[in-house]
């Protein structure tokens, strides 16, 4: 060694043994806009660093210019793989601050598209885990009934990604019969299809094996690191804000909680494939419930609140009062009650909360929302420190990051 | 015995006399606020003692009343205890030229970026946080976008080159 001891090297070039490696901000293993600054010992993640920020939109200055109405549409851009669980969210926050009470057979439509986008959030997230770990087939296949799911969303309100379904009251229209024929082709043709995609992974040994022990967490941790959904359920925490605080009447339906025990990517996988059973138990339930109703109940889809529903455009024309209500919601010329509200549903990946604070004006005052993806990618670096690399890959779209709902 | 809103408040005001005040409950969940000096103390209490144990933090988010002079910033935490299923709010406020507030990050990892992103839009400055530096605005920005001394743009501003924009 003696010889080599007058070379003089550029500094740490020697020292340095690991290797900085970027993934990300755009990177096919993200899958969507943010950055992780590795340091890797040969295939061994040593640490990492997390960057987010590159779509940040300002949503909450923007949202303090906006009468409340206006706001669904940005929070349609939170996370964009459930956007209706979003805006749904937001306009319960909405009605609980301004103490509306709306009719039972709007929550059961609201319970329904809800359930809907559960159930399209957890597929993609499922999928995707399936094709990071080499099986393209799965996410190909269950691609149609997303699409079927986006059909019934383009029936209710006429877009597809960015939904901005429903309105502070109600819905903007009533369902068509078209919406409620796609309805009944998902759920007998979808519960097959889940199952026939359940068999491709669940006791899949190539599958296993990438995704057992893998990504895991205790649920001490977990809970300290601020999971929600069905990150910490597979923790096993049986935390589910439809259960703990029911919104839109999910106190009318039976259903599960399905929790996993180690954290894992592989309980992580099997408790949004639970849970999408359990959803469509629910659609079940709901739409079931909407068949009762009889007469004139089973034409309502809003409430009866002229100064937040918009009045339909005919009545506009012709009726005094329609118009005044028309001018006054357009303008924005409500002033809402000053206080301040936490409301929370549970979105795709865990809580979404809504921070309102008002001042009696017409726009909140300040308006946070709580991102769960936000919270749980803190701990992304204990997820996967002394792992694999490509078991970090793994890691990263089990959590489900959606870049829309990390930045805000 | 079931936790309610009225054992918090007793309990609290029992261990902390007149340190915490302006006790009130909307919409369900109780909001109390105390001097940012003691936040630690207050957040330990509530996450340790057995009859309280609000051991989750779900949000923690900072607002921004200009009009209140000397107590400018807020920061606001909402806790949750899951086994007997209750939310609290609690709030500390600090002066815009002291934004010293202590970090809770020691006791919840969840506080660490959100104490981050209270830093980035609002400027408070988080004594003890391990990486207080900008989330999600760029780490070159020198104002702090969400206080209200920063409105948004004028709507009807007509001197902007929309060319710039992909209109006009």
């Amino acid at each position: 060694m003696e010889h080599q001891t007058n070379i003089t090297l550029p500094k740490g070039s020697i020292e340095k043994t690991t290797t900085t490696l970027n993934i990300g901000p755009t990177h096919p293993a993200t899958h969507g806009v943010f950055q992780n600054i590795m340091e890797v010992d040969g295939e061994r993640v040593v640490s990492t660093e997390q960057t987010v920020g590159y779509i940040h939109r300002a949503f909450e200055k923007l949202a303090e210019r906006r009468p409340l109405y206006q706001i669904t549409p940005i929070t349609d851009r939170l996370n964009y793989c459930s956007s209706p669980i979003n805006n749904m969210g937001w306009h319960i926050t909405c009605e609980r601050f301004l103490k509306l009470d709306l009719p039972k057979r709007v929550d059961y439509l609201r319970v329904i598209i809800m359930e809907l986008a559960r159930i399209s959030d957890h597929l993609i997230c499922n999928s995707i885990v399936g094709v990071d770990t080499g099986a393209y087939t799965g996410f190909l296949y269950v691609m149609q009934y997303r699409e079927l799911i986006y059909e019934i969303y383009e029936e209710v309100c006429g877009s597809r990604l960015t939904t901005n379904i429903g309105r502070i009251g109600g819905f903007e229209r009533n369902f068509t019969n078209t919406a409620f024929t796609k309805l009944e082709k998902f759920l007998n043709e979808y519960p097959k299809v889940l199952k026939e995609f359940e068999n491709l992974f669940a006791r899949n040994r190539i599958f296993m094996e990438r995704t057992k022990g893998t990504g895991g967490i205790s649920a001490e941790r977990a809970l300290n690191y601020g999971f929600t959904g069905p990150n910490l359920r597979a923790a096993g925490v049986d935390y589910d804000v439809r259960v703990q605080q029911p919104y839109s009447s999910y106190q009318d339906f039976d259903f599960k909680v399905p929790v996993g025990t180690t954290g894992d990517n592989y309980d992580r996988f099997l408790v949004r494939n639970a849970e999408m059973y359990e959803s469509i138990s629910i659609i079940k339930q709901a739409y079931q419930k909407i068949q009762e109703f009889k007469g004139a109940e089973a034409e309502v889809y809003h409430a009866d609140v002229p100064e937040y529903y918009l009045p339909k455009k005919e009545d506009v024309y012709t009726k005094m009062e329609a118009l005044i209500w028309h001018f006054k919601i357009i303008m924005g010329e409500i002033d809402l009650p000053k206080g301040q509200i936490y409301s929370a549903v549970e979105g795709g990946n865990g809580e979404l909360g809504f921070y309102l604070v008002s001042d009696g004006g017409r726009t909140p005052f300040r308006l946070h929302f709580r991102r769960p993806c936000f919270i749980y990618y803190q701990a992304f670096e204990e997820l996967i420190k002394g792992g694999m690399l490509s078991d970090a890959v793994v890691t990263l779209s089990s959590l489900n990051l959606i870049a829309g709902e990390l930045d805000a | 015995m079931a936790l309610s809103n009225e054992i918090i408040q007793n309990n609290l005001i029992e261990k902390f006399g007149d340190q915490v005040l302006n006790f009130s409950t909307e919409s369900g969940i109780l909001s109390f606020e105390s001097s940012k000096e003691i936040n630690l103390k207050i957040l330990q209490y509530l996450y340790e003692e057995p009859s309280l144990g609000f051991t989750f933090l779900t949000d923690l988010c900072g607002v921004n009343y200009p009009d209140n002079i000397g107590a400018e910033l807020v920061v606001v935490y909402h806790l949750h205890n899951f086994s007997e299923n209750i939310r609290l709010r609690y709030s500390v406020s600090t002066s815009v030229n002291e934004t010293a507030v202590f970090t809770a990050s020691k006791l919840f990892e969840s506080a660490n970026w959100m104490e981050r992103e209270t830093y980035d839009f609002f400027g408070v400055n988080f004594i003890g946080h391990p990486n207080l530096k900008r989330i999600l605005n760029v780490d070159e920005m020198d104002y702090f976008p969400l206080r209200k001394e920063y409105p948004l743009e004028d709507q009807t501003r007509i001197d902007k080159d929309d060319e710039m924009f992909g209109r006009g």
